[in-house]
């Protein structure tokens, strides 16, 4: 790099560009945070929805699926888990058969962990899993195999 | 070495590696559970062992940047550190809380541990790579502040270059944004959108502070050029690596919940954050040809080229590849984001702290360079983990394709399980490749162990 241009031009391009960045992120944060709630179908958190979500947390769900495609990639996305397999036609029965069905026991098959719920626990899972569905997630997955 | 202090930096470094071994041992576990889906089940299954793999990386990676602040502080500032002992006991804390965090990963059924650490009071727990129970971030905060202050109180009373600055701005925060692992709101996408705050702020952004400033240290040492100029390029790149990065957040931000313009401000400055990493190969490259003296200690030098070259392929092309929305649409949560992850941390971080230690250590070990038999071994082992971690990615890679062209991009959509069958191949190529990668970090300790000519540390 020429002479002209210093260390400290460089040291105050670097401390100006940072705090004007951090401070436009920082904004559109704030906007974000005005926009969320027509979006983000949180007016559905029901208490259920919370306990749900602290049994997600407790078991460690996200160490094998992806919630809105985070998470481990070991096992199938769960955003969309309930539309998936029913909705509110046999959505709620089938997930919670299914968890209770764990491990398969298949030789050879990736096996999930039984968590020993209780039925009020496998209702309020639902509930989580229902209420992220309809989250606005401009469109995504692209279809429904998550 | 020049002050008596540095010599703290030496447990650290050890530990790191240490608990690297543990990591690429459970990250062989999981490999392998890719393809025998019930191999170790029901003793460990995948999400412990993804649990006990990612954190350790995240612990020995901060194991190896206090040891390196540790060693990199003192000879910076020119006085010794403002306090070994403290250093010391902090060492211990966090070995002996990281040890036992893994002890209950892998030993207590996760909800258990959960209930017996505080989780009730204030629930942090089972999201991504912030599972640690409270207690443990807890303890996390307390050492990196007791870390921090005997970093700065050695800074306030020694010369400051331009090098400790960015390297403590850049600790300072990792300290602050780890502050964000503590809310956990019942709202998700709330809770998604500050998750990143860690996340993301630390990987592409604050950490590349740290990567940069030490890669600067390093390159000063073993090249002879001028601190002016080094300085001002290191400048030049976290400039550009926060101007991108802060904003490039926003590529995390299309499909959680969060407003549809996210898509356009986080492909913009997201496709933008490879300059800084490519201006780090070019720094480093560029640094090393106008090299003033020949070092004896070439391995660090190769260390240093590594982690330009693999950070900007790992970190910059491989992140380019699926940043943009409209690709991202498809790959996104496949195995093109583990890709892309496996050889960014590898190129960026890994790298980087094993060029650290390879400079350090061998001066810790009162010589300037390790023997030219050492050397050669330990040159050996950064072939053998970076081609094979390439690899590692090149497989990754090829899955996520198989994923987004039958799951994702297809008419006839297969379900998760159906596809993953369909990739099975890739993952054997991956195990191999993973094995092959645990030989590289088996010869890179056994680099430690080989004696031979030597000269003595100047």
């Amino acid at each position: 790099m020429s002479t002209t241009f210093t260390k400290s031009m460089a040291r105050n391009i670097f401390y100006g560009g940072s705090v004007f960045f951090f401070l436009l992120f920082i904004a559109l944060t704030v906007d974000t945070t005005h926009a969320l709630p027509k979006r983000d179908n949180s007016q559905n958190i029901t208490p259920e929805v919370a306990r749900g979500k602290k049994i997600w947390e407790t078991n460690n769900c996200i160490g094998c699926h992806t919630l809105l495609g985070e998470g481990a990639y070991f096992a199938p996305e769960l955003g969309n888990v309930y539309k998936r397999r029913g909705g509110d036609n046999g959505g709620a029965e089938f997930i919670k058969g299914w968890i209770k069905a764990q491990p398969t026991g298949i030789p050879g098959r990736r096996q999930m962990p039984n968590f020993h719920l209780t039925d009020q626990e496998l209702d309020d899972v639902v509930a989580f899993l229902k209420y992220v569905s309809e989250i606005n997630t401009e469109k995504w997955p692209p279809n429904i195999e998550g | 070495m020049q002050y008596k202090s540095q010599a703290v930096a030496k447990p650290y470094f050890i530990a790191a590696i240490g608990l690297f071994i543990g990591q690429i041992v459970f990250g062989l576990v999981m490999g392998l559970q890719y393809v025998v889906g019930d191999f170790l089940f029901p003793a460990i299954p995948f999400n412990i062992a993804r649990m006990v793999h990612t954190n350790l990386l995240i612990v020995w990676l901060l194991f190896g940047f206090m040891g390196s602040a540790y060693y990199l502080i003192p000879e910076e500032t020119e006085n010794e550190l403002y306090s070994p002992k403290l250093a010391i006991i902090t060492f211990w804390i966090f070995l002996v809380a990281g040890a036992l965090t893994v002890v209950g990963y892998l030993f207590v059924p996760y909800s258990t541990l959960a209930e017996w650490t505080g989780n009730n009071i204030l629930a942090t727990m089972g999201r991504e790579f912030l599972e640690q129970p409270l207690i443990t971030k807890v303890g996390i905060v307390i050492v990196a502040l007791s870390f921090l202050f005997n970093i700065c109180m050695t800074l306030l009373k020694g010369r400051k270059t331009s090098i400790s600055l960015v390297l403590v701005l850049g600790l300072v925060g990792l300290a602050v944004f780890f502050l964000f692992s503590f809310y956990n709101p019942t709202n998700l996408v709330l809770d998604k959108y500050y998750w990143w705050w860690v996340v993301h702020l630390w990987v592409e952004g604050v950490w590349e502070l740290i990567l940069g400033a030490i890669l600067a240290f390093v390159l000063i040492k073993v090249t002879g050029v001028d601190r002016e100029v080094i300085e001002k390029w290191l400048y030049v790149i976290v400039t550009m690596t926060l101007i991108t990065g802060i904003l490039g957040t926003g590529h995390h931000y299309y499909w959680i919940g969060a407003p549809e313009y996210w898509q356009w401000w986080g492909s913009v400055f997201s496709a933008l954050e490879p300059i800084p990493f490519f201006m780090m190969t070019i720094f480093a490259f560029n640094m090393v040809n106008r090299r003033r003296r020949e070092h004896p200690n070439k391995a660090a030098v190769l260390w240093a080229l590594g982690t330009g070259v693999l950070a900007f392929l790992g970190a910059g092309v491989w992140g380019f590849l699926h940043t943009l929305a409209p690709v991202n649409y498809y790959t996104h949560g496949t195995q093109m984001t583990a890709s892309h992850g496996h050889l960014a941390f590898y190129g960026a971080y890994v790298c980087v702290v094993i060029t650290m230690i390879s400079y350090a250590m061998p001066i810790l070990r009162g010589r300037a360079a390790n023997s030219n038999k050492a050397q050669v071994v330990e040159m050996w082992s950064f072939w053998l983990m970076s081609v094979s971690i390439v690899f590692i990615t090149l497989f990754l890679t090829a899955a996520g394709i198989v994923q987004v062209w039958l799951q994702r991009y297809s008419d006839a959509p297969m379900a998760f399980m159906a596809v993953q069958d369909k990739a099975a191949i890739f993952y054997w190529m991956r195990e191999g490749a993973g094995v092959i990668f645990l030989i590289g970090l088996l010869t890179y300790v056994a680099s430690f162990f080989i004696k031979g000519e030597t000269k003595a540390a100047a």
